[in-house]
């Protein structure tokens, strides 16, 4: 009865949707009020009928309702609870339920917040994120219903597939939904005011905060599942250029690039066209990795629903959405008069620049990522993109985003000098050099990467602190560090965002240089060293677990004769799913991460067991974090809080143009 | 050689990817074949290297890898050798040549397309301002604002 509400309100709420998305639109062009008032109470209705059902689902998981096909295929009795809730979306149908909660929970709080929007540019903005909505909804309820029942239910389920059955894993695609859909919001941004034909200051800066918001989202999420993958997967590495992996970063690199040009429409009014379609960009790669997800068409470790038709129906979508959104911008963009000019040197060209190596970036993900599906249809070659590419690929735009972020953080904007922005920057150059040329002293072997990577993160680290300072004025030291207080928290954001992706940079090149690796064959007893530990294997048992059957070692680590930890890695087999899984042992620290995985018993007696020693692991996802909660003090910044966006911007929108 | 690797995909246990027993006396030679072994696909999985993968042929490669190299073959023709056998679809590092050209050269050449033309859009913005005459609309508030 509870599956059948929730199958009902999910029906409902697309119908609602198909109102939203049209009523409203036709109000806003015949300037008929009431039919624009349509939009809010549409949205909000819309989000309270798909909670019902994700409620309704989660019920029937958490109950272990086996009437239900989806509950059979990913849920089981002996899961912990923790996981029969994250069951819900650890499959195609549940997560996609989720999408379109988190679509509709966007398309609820523009309806709740955006007050003070004008009242028909609220009504475009919440119609086509209906229209979003209805598309969604239809794929939902034609390819991938959850709410399907069995006619003979079974005892028990299949289980959740493993890897699945990780905190880590459970939480990361929430958040990353929360992202892609969120760029829904900026998209839906830029069409509303590619139809009303008008982007201004104040257009701006209601559409940065719900980048922003996406953006955080993105970033948690990403930063969720590169953890995941360092500690699940067993190798330790953090990031595989997976197809996958790739579906999330695009959309990340675009909305960034996307949070950057906003601002030079907030303040300059320059750069309109180029920032709305990089909101449109933004959301289509969303759709772009929701696609490659989905549809199986580029084969990845973690496709879980692999269906042409359902590849064939985003397909769709995609097209009826890019499609529409970059005609009306080719029919419109010329209509976006830019009014503030700037010369060649000024904070808006280096923005230009950081837009362009960013989309650059992510175009260079975006063809390899694609590369062996053109390959394929083009001359019917198989080939494969991995690692190597990308690396080779990606990475120098980075170094060079890296190297320009410091000075155009602080270039003044209309007009600049190089020189004179440099000036307070001496320091920090000193720094960074200092710092590599220290690392390329200290490290063994000739590679540049260590070395590059501390540099990079010195300058970027030490250039942010650098613009706050100079951001407290003139004046004494006491006085100076008074006055860094009353910054607005934007100031604070973007410094600590630019720290963090600094540390980032250095945490990524550091892991990957300094790693100590050793893979050996150990007998219960042995001691072996790994970098300047001493590691013990002390002994191996079975241990049963809810769900799952365990090999533990209990590996004892020692330094200079005293003990650090002991450490447990396990091999997991989960029977259910008939499916091995590796649990690595991990001691977090400052300054390294050991990391240890024990492997099968051999034929000769013993254990394969792997080490790690990983310098900075944890600064790679603090630095992440830092870059998350610089985007939320932004966020919180009165000057851009949902809310109170349009009250001070009236004014630049009513100058009139030249 | 087809026998060897038969040989070894028979003696290969299911085991986590880089065996011990795998691993080169020679850390140099060792190291080459990491790197190697890196870039190369495992044929069967659905995106894993040798070096990551468990599956049997996987270890037979990096068995293959480390045997042409004890043999004394530069990293360019043990990376052939492969290829030759397993076709391209095992490089995950495509060619720079040929079609691979077009891959490798899209970013800079949108890099190079794209930030031509940012600065010839900069450098008419930049011109015009100069040229810009203030509209009356504009002297008049101009003239307003300095009075009050």
């Amino acid at each position: 009865m509870i599956v059948e509400l929730g199958h009902f309100t999910l029906i409902l709420a697309f119908m609602v949707a198909v109102v939203q998305s049209t009523l409203p639109m036709w109000g806003a062009y015949t300037r008929d009020a009431r039919l624009m008032a349509v939009a809010g109470p549409a949205a909000v209705a819309q989000f309270a009928l798909i909670a019902v059902s994700f409620a309704a689902l989660t019920y029937a998981f958490v109950s272990s309702d086996f009437s239900l096909r989806l509950v059979v295929l990913n849920s089981h009795t002996a899961k912990p609870m923790l996981y029969k809730f994250a069951g819900v979306w650890g499959n195609h149908e549940g997560s996609l339920l989720l999408w379109v909660l988190a679509l509709a929970a966007f398309g609820a709080s523009a309806a709740v917040f955006g007050s003070n929007l004008p009242a028909t540019l609220k009504a475009r903005v919440l119609a086509v994120q209906g229209s979003v909505g209805v598309a969604f909804l239809a794929f939902t309820l034609l390819t991938s219903n959850p709410f399907l029942r069995l006619e003979v239910p079974p005892l028990n389920g299949d289980d959740l597939n493993p890897l699945l059955q990780d905190p880590g894993l459970a939480f990361h695609p929430p958040f990353l939904y929360l992202g892609y859909v969120g760029l829904s919001m900026s998209f839906s941004f830029a069409v509303a005011a590619l139809i009303e034909g008008r982007v201004d200051a104040a257009w701006g800066r209601w559409v940065r905060p719900w980048t922003l918001a996406a953006w955080i989202f993105l970033t948690i999420g990403i930063a969720l599942g590169s953890w995941w993958a360092y500690y699940e997967l067993g190798w330790g590495g953090f990031w595989f250029w997976d197809p996958v992996e790739n579906a999330s970063f695009m959309p990340w690199l675009i909305s960034t690039a996307l949070l950057h040009s906003a601002i030079v429409v907030e303040k300059r009014e320059s750069l309109k066209a180029w920032t709305i379609l990089l909101a449109i960009i933004a959301f289509g790669f969303s759709l772009i990795g929701t696609f490659i997800v989905r549809s199986g068409v580029i084969t990845s470790v973690h496709a879980f629903a692999n269906d042409p038709e359902r590849g064939m129906f985003i397909l769709l979508i995609l097209g009826v959405f890019m499609g529409g959104a970059l005609l009306l911008f080719a029919l419109r963009a010329g209509t976006l008069e830019a009014k503030g000019a700037f010369a060649m040197v000024s904070r808006e060209t280096a923005l230009v620049a950081n837009n362009l190596l960013l989309a650059v970036s992510a175009f260079v993900v975006f063809i390899g990522t694609i590369w062996p599906l053109i390959a394929e249809l083009v001359w019917d070659r198989k080939l494969s993109v991995g690692v190597p590419f990308f690396n080779a690929a990606f990475t120098p735009f980075m170094v060079g985003l890296a190297i320009i972020l410091p000075i155009g953080a602080m270039l003044p904007w209309k007009r600049a000098q190089i020189s004179r922005t440099l000036r307070p920057l001496r320091g920090a150059i000193v720094l960074a050099i200092a710092g590599g040329l220290l690392a390329y002293a200290l490290q063994t072997g000739r590679s540049a990467l260590g070395p590059v990577g501390l540099a990079l993160g010195v300058w970027v680290v030490a250039g942010a602190v650098t613009d706050l300072w100079a951001r407290s004025g003139r004046g004494d030291f006491g006085s100076r560090l008074s006055r860094l207080r009353l910054l607005p928290r934007a100031d604070w954001g973007k410094v600590t965002a630019h720290s963090g992706m600094g540390i980032t940079m250095f945490a990524v090149a550091a892991m990957t240089a300094w790693v100590t690796e050793d893979i050996r064959v150990v007998r219960v007893g042995e001691t072996y060293p790994l970098g300047s530990y001493q590691i013990t294997l002390r002994a191996v048992q079975e241990v049963q677990g809810p769900n799952y059957t365990s090999t533990m070692a209990e590996m004892r680590v020692m330094r200079g004769g005293a003990d650090v930890v002991t450490l447990y890695p396990e091999k997991r087999f989960y029977p259910v799913a008939a499916m091995p899984t590796t649990e690595a042992a991990i001691d977090y620290g400052v300054w390294r991460d050991l990391y240890l995985v024990i492997g099968d018993p051999q034929t000769g007696g013993g254990y394969a067991v792997r080490g790690y020693v990983k310098p900075f692991a944890n600064w790679l996802w603090g630095g992440v974090l830092l870059m998350a909660f610089g985007g939320m003090l932004s966020l919180t910044d009165r000057r851009y809080r949902v809310a109170a966006g349009a009250r001070s911007v009236v004014a630049p929108a009513a100058v009139p143009a030249e | 050689m087809r026998a060897l690797i038969v040989a070894f995909c028979l003696l290969a246990s299911p085991a986590m990817a880089v065996n011990p027993d795998e691993v080169l006396a020679d850390p140099a030679l060792e190291t080459r074949a990491r790197a190697i072994s890196l870039d190369l696909r495992c044929p069967v999985c659905s995106s894993e290297t040798i070096d990551d993968s468990n599956a049997p042929i996987s270890r037979s490669l990096r068995l293959a890898v480390r045997e042409r190299l004890v043999a004394g073959d530069s990293d360019a023709e043990v990376v052939d050798y492969v290829v030759q056998r397993y076709g391209e679809y095992v490089l995950y590092k495509p060619r720079i040549s040929g079609s691979g050209l077009m891959l490798w050269l899209a970013g800079p050449a949108m890099l190079l397309g794209g930030g031509a033309l940012a600065y010839m859009t900069t450098r008419r913005r930049a011109a015009a301002p100069e040229a810009a005459v203030l509209s009356d609309t504009d002297r008049a508030r101009l003239d307003d604002l300095l009075r009050r």
